[in-house]
């Protein structure tokens, strides 16, 4: 990764032009063409750095969603973890060291078919799913500063 | 004010989850997927980020693929009616990525503030995790951070 792809990293988390062709204005405060932007951004998305470039939505614009938490028997993580990762409506799902061991992200069309969803993984697992719904969010999202070492 | 979404802005917001198309004019190709004009698309994302229903557009790292591999889950037990000042003080954090309310569950889980943090190393996960027991002072009466051991699953549904 270089000087530029370090600068597209961390000086375009927000503030993405609206404009026809949005690349080329990137290009333009880098010194790049417009495809270079375009083949810098896609290379950073296929290594994995860039996660997409597009919108950050609020939670619950559309449908609903919840972080649910569930304390999962160590011999049994593999087996629960696929079980929960089945279910489309589960797109983030992260080990994590505490007797509530997995934590997982689950969004829906409505807030209907989310409780549905915690209700089929309680049942299927034979284990209590806490429900931890956001009440209020508190940060205003502008990035992230990535330190450059 | 937020206006509610219609059905063109709800197609946007579905069409453009998993980010703009690398095309040189990329509002043209949502406009083509979503049925309108690229000029309503960008109105319509112009007024969504007014409204705060999008928070930003721009380029999102993957903090973990940049070497951020202590992802730290903080959590806060806070009395309820200390949650707005903590989480006020939290949220004001720039290091801190995102700032929740959520319900604690007694007895087993009294934890009602959530705060990400994301370090290289694990001693200054550690000095971020104390700027914010410092933040928050006297307001917490107990903390855990949760770092996540192994990624399980983070793709599928989004809305």
């Amino acid at each position: 990764m270089d000087h530029l792809d370090q600068r597209l990293l961390n000086e375009f988390q927000q503030d993405f032009p609206l404009e026809s062709r949005p690349y080329a204005v990137l290009g333009e405060r880098l010194g790049l063409d417009e495809d270079e932007v375009m083949d810098r951004l896609a290379r950073l998305t296929r290594g994995g750095s860039v996660s997409r470039v597009g919108a950050v939505f609020r939670p619950h614009t559309v449908g609903g969603s919840t972080l649910a938490a569930m304390a999962v028997p160590d011999h049994r993580l593999e087996e629960v973890a696929d079980l929960v990762n089945a279910f489309p409506e589960v797109n983030h799902n992260y080990q994590r060291e505490h007797r509530l061991n997995l934590w997982f992200v689950v969004t829906a069309p409505s807030k209907a078919r989310v409780a549905e969803v915690l209700a089929e993984i309680s049942q299927s697992a034979g284990i209590e799913v806490l429900d931890l719904p956001l009440l209020e969010h508190f940060h205003i999202d502008l990035g992230f500063d990535l330190k450059w070492s | 004010m937020t206006t509610p979404l219609d059905p063109i802005d709800r197609a946007i917001v579905v069409a453009t989850q998993d980010g703009l198309p690398l095309v040189d004019k990329p509002y043209h190709e949502v406009a083509r997927q979503v049925g309108t004009s690229a000029e309503d698309v960008m109105n319509r994302m112009e007024r969504m980020l007014h409204e705060g229903v999008i928070r930003r557009i721009g380029v999102v790292p993957n903090h973990y693929a940049l070497g951020y591999k202590f992802n730290g889950m903080t959590v806060w037990d806070v009395a309820d009616q200390d949650i707005a000042e903590a989480g006020r003080r939290v949220g004001e954090l720039e290091f801190v990525s995102h700032c929740y309310h959520r319900p604690r569950h007694l007895p087993d889980w009294p934890y009602s503030l959530f705060a990400m943090i994301h370090a290289k190393e694990k001693a200054d996960a550690d000095a971020l995790v104390q700027r914010v027991a410092d933040a928050l002072g006297p307001l917490s009466r107990g903390h855990l951070v949760l770092f996540s051991s192994r990624i399980l699953k983070k793709t599928g549904l989004r809305l």
